[in-house]
């Protein structure tokens, strides 16, 4: 396969993860944002949303405005990193590679597009709300499509192996931005805000249900953080996106016949998370842990460039 | 019938005759059709057309950058016999382009023999100096020609421009017999339509005769496009994929002691065949134009080398020049030996004082085309120009007479079209493709019609608004 054909599958997966992280974020911060709290919360809010979503691009702007910062994450054309443009990026890169994926999948991605036009320009909250619904909608019919009717072979690889590296950072960028809210029993005892902020961030990876399912106890912010570092149940948890990652390596690996030095990086960082405790984690740091797993990831996406993509 | 369109000659109906023989039952089926089943079935296709990306880009508009070929539903029907004519015409001129090329960057006998003047050719922006003295593997020149036909009478074909560059619009005549299958499977039952999806198998099989000696058994197929940009995109995309070739982008390649690579995931893989989209002055920017970012430094040694194809040949554009294509007839005498079966539209050569006059007099009912141009850009059609679109033409005329040719304004034939639910007919033209290799020339039995959607329009470029037909061949 070319190694453009690779990148740009490799991005394809990377932007369409990210649309979908991006819309259930925001999903969640409206949610939050409609609790009747103190002035000023709000903002506050808002601006936590824009900085989960790793975009440092409204520099000089009015911070305090929620609708101006949704409107940013979700339709700007200036961010490179809104839904609009993920969804237009993942598009650009399928239309280079037209050839490597299934009519199916095709279809999917070149809809996710052609809606966009159709979706206009979302004013009011309920739109808005109709508008994330969509974007999810459409994510999920592009994984469906690729998970159904990709050949598994290095197109396959390259599409899955760039999503777990997109949804990798996106957790680790989610956990740094609200370690604060998810420090160990007795630094802090949350009240009701607290409480509803840990459940949010439960919702805005769809583990709210997972949570109570697995430690079947109320929800406790060191076990939110349990669930998003080291389980290996939860799908966006640290641990099993790694894990993703060294599954796909393995397999491109496999398939051509050679490892290198993104097998072995991958490795080596999935060797962290053995026996890892969130005690251990809680103790030197978790925002040091992040920023740690945020550089290796880094290193990784470097090293995959460099073996495969260019 | 709205016939909208003068006394032209009508596919369906003749001169009002009523229907010709390969329409009788189209005619047929066509008054007994539920009023609403057209309209139906051509708003499925443009939704099927828009949910596959089958677009093609428009240049200078940035609104509208993507849109879809309006494509019309009712197809365009040519008889068995008709077709045969036809055929026998495209190779016979195909095979005449091919040795002309051979002799214009060989010997230049048709030169000496004062077939044309040879200023022509060495004036000509698209005669390549570097391929004098130069034969391309296999010495087959044009292995893809696209070579325009329209119609003006029951026995009138004329040749209205031959394409021997990068001639595009086959994906086209592919999808939409695809689609008319999907939406009218019963009239195909009915009908005996010559098969076109062989032309796939076809083109594989004239590349792969085209690769040079040092290719092994099963050479290295690649399809080069300037990218997702170009306004033919989808059409380099739909060609690798039914080829099973990798669509290559200019970066993707790389020469090495003249050897064409590209970079693959598990590193350079050797090419041997490059089924190019992009335009000879773009190819190298060691060679040609040291701007371009499409090309492939070092690419032309390696095909001097010989050990690529590059389909076309570099240097082709000498020929489907329209300055040259006002010799075609003698081109076609003096390689052949033969009559040319199929007529030039007769044409004045602006650079000739006597003939630049009678055109200026005449400007309002001419077609005025830039010997250079395609595409329908930068043309002048009299009779619906404005006076002073005429006027400012004429100046660009007076300026530089040797680039520009003029031709009358041809009835072109008309064909049965659907718009707003109804039956109008409109003008249409007709790119049948054909393929050469050592093996021989070869014509798919079909081409692209193109239809002039605006009621009176003579102009059938998409990138001026005109749509597509599927193009029916029948079985005698």
């Amino acid at each position: 396969m070319l190694s453009r054909t690779a990148d740009s599958l490799y991005w394809t997966g990377r932007y369409i993860e990210r649309a979908d992280y991006l819309a259930r974020i925001l999903e969640a911060t409206l949610r939050l944002a409609a609790i009747p709290t103190k002035t000023g919360t709000e903002a506050a809010i808002w601006a936590a949303a824009l900085a989960t979503s790793g975009c440092n691009c409204m520099e000089g702007q009015d911070l305090s405005d929620g609708r101006a910062i949704r409107e940013h994450l979700a339709l700007s054309v200036d961010n490179p990193s809104s839904i609009h443009s993920c969804l237009t990026r993942a598009r650009t890169n399928a239309r280079s590679v037209r050839t490597a994926l299934t009519v199916e999948l095709w279809e999917a991605i070149n809809g996710a597009w052609n809606g966009l036009a159709e979706q206009g320009r979302p004013r009011r909250s309920d739109e808005f709300i109709d508008f994330l619904q969509w974007v999810k909608g459409v994510t999920l019919a592009v994984e469906g499509a690729t998970s159904r009717t990709m050949l598994r072979n290095d197109a396959y690889w390259f599409l899955r192996l760039g999503a777990a590296v997109e949804r990798a950072d996106n957790t680790a960028r989610l956990l740094d931005v609200k370690y604060h809210l998810l420090l160990p029993e007795g630094e802090r005892v949350g009240g009701q805000f607290d409480y509803f902020q840990w459940t949010t961030l439960l919702r805005e990876v769809s583990a709210l249900t997972a949570y109570r399912w697995v430690y079947r106890d109320g929800v406790k912010p060191w076990l939110v953080a349990d669930l998003m570092v080291l389980n290996r149940q939860m799908p966006r948890s640290l641990a099993s996106c790694q894990a993703s990652i060294v599954r796909y390596l393995d397999r491109l690996a496999v398939d051509y016949d050679r490892r290198g030095p993104s097998q072995r990086i991958a490795s080596a960082q999935m060797q962290q998370f053995e026996g890892a405790d969130m005690e251990q984690i809680f103790q030197s740091g978790l925002h040091e842990y992040i920023q740690g797993f945020l550089h290796e990831n880094d290193r990784l996406g470097a090293a995959i460039s460099d073996q495969y993509l260019s | 019938m709205d016939r909208g369109a003068g006394m032209a000659f009508d596919e369906m109906d003749g001169f009002g005759r009523g229907p010709r023989s390969a329409y009788q039952k189209a005619a047929r089926w066509l008054a007994e059709a539920p009023p609403d089943l057209l309209q139906a079935r051509s708003r499925q296709a443009e939704l099927f057309f828009r949910r596959m990306g089958i677009t093609f880009a428009v240049y200078g508009e940035a609104e509208a950058s993507e849109r879809l070929i309006p494509f019309d539903v009712v197809p365009r029907i040519i008889g068995g016999a008709e077709w045969n004519g036809l055929e026998a015409g495209l190779i016979q001129r195909v095979s005449a382009l091919n040795a002309f090329l051979k002799d214009i960057y060989g010997p230049q006998e048709c030169l000496k023999a004062g077939i044309l003047p040879s200023e022509l050719i060495r004036t000509n922006p698209a005669y390549r100096p570097e391929m004098q003295g130069r034969r391309p593997p296999r010495d087959i020149w044009v292995q893809i020609a696209g070579v325009d036909l329209v119609r003006t009478g029951e026995d009138d074909f004329h040749v209205l421009e031959d394409n021997v560059r990068t001639p595009s619009g086959v994906s086209y005549m592919l999808e939409n017999r695809e689609m008319m299958m999907r939406l009218f499977p019963d009239l195909f039952a009915e009908y005996a339509v010559r098969p076109v999806e062989t032309y796939v198998d076809m083109l594989l099989a004239s590349l792969r005769a085209c690769a040079p000696q040092s290719a092994g058994p099963d050479p290295t197929i690649v399809v080069l496009t300037p990218g997702p940009f170009n306004s033919a995109y989808y059409e380099h995309s739909f060609l690798a994929d039914k080829l099973g070739a990798e669509l290559v982008e200019g970066g993707d390649l790389f020469v090495d002691d003249d050897v064409v690579f590209m970079r693959t995931t598990q590193g350079p893989r050797r090419v041997d065949v490059i089924y190019r989209r992009v335009d000879d002055e773009f190819l190298d920017p060691l060679t040609f134009r040291p701007d371009s970012s499409l090309g492939v430094p070092g690419l032309m040694a390696a095909y001097y080398a010989g050990t690529v194809t590059l389909t076309n040949a570099v240097g082709t554009g000498v020929a489907d020049d329209k300055a040259v294509y006002t010799y075609m007839p003698e081109i076609i005498r003096f390689f052949t030996g033969e009559e040319p079966i199929l007529k030039n539209v007769p044409t004045w050569r602006c650079r000739e004082p006597d003939a630049l006059k009678e055109v200026l007099s005449r400007l309002d009912e001419l077609v005025v085309k830039e010997v250079g141009g395609s595409g329908g850009y930068g043309m002048l059609v009299g009779p619906a120009a404005t006076k002073a679109e005429i006027e400012a033409f004429r100046l660009k005329l007076i300026a530089a007479p040797d680039d520009f040719i003029a031709q009358p304004t041809l009835a072109l034939s008309t064909a049965p079209t659907l718009e707003g639910g109804r039956l109008v007919n409109r003008h249409i033209d007709l790119r049948p493709f054909v393929l050469s290799s050592p093996q021989g020339v070869t014509v798919a039995p079909g081409g692209l019609t193109r239809v002039a959607l605006k009621a009176g329009s003579l102009v059938v470029n998409s990138s001026q608004g005109g749509g597509t037909k599927d193009t029916w061949v029948l079985e005698d």
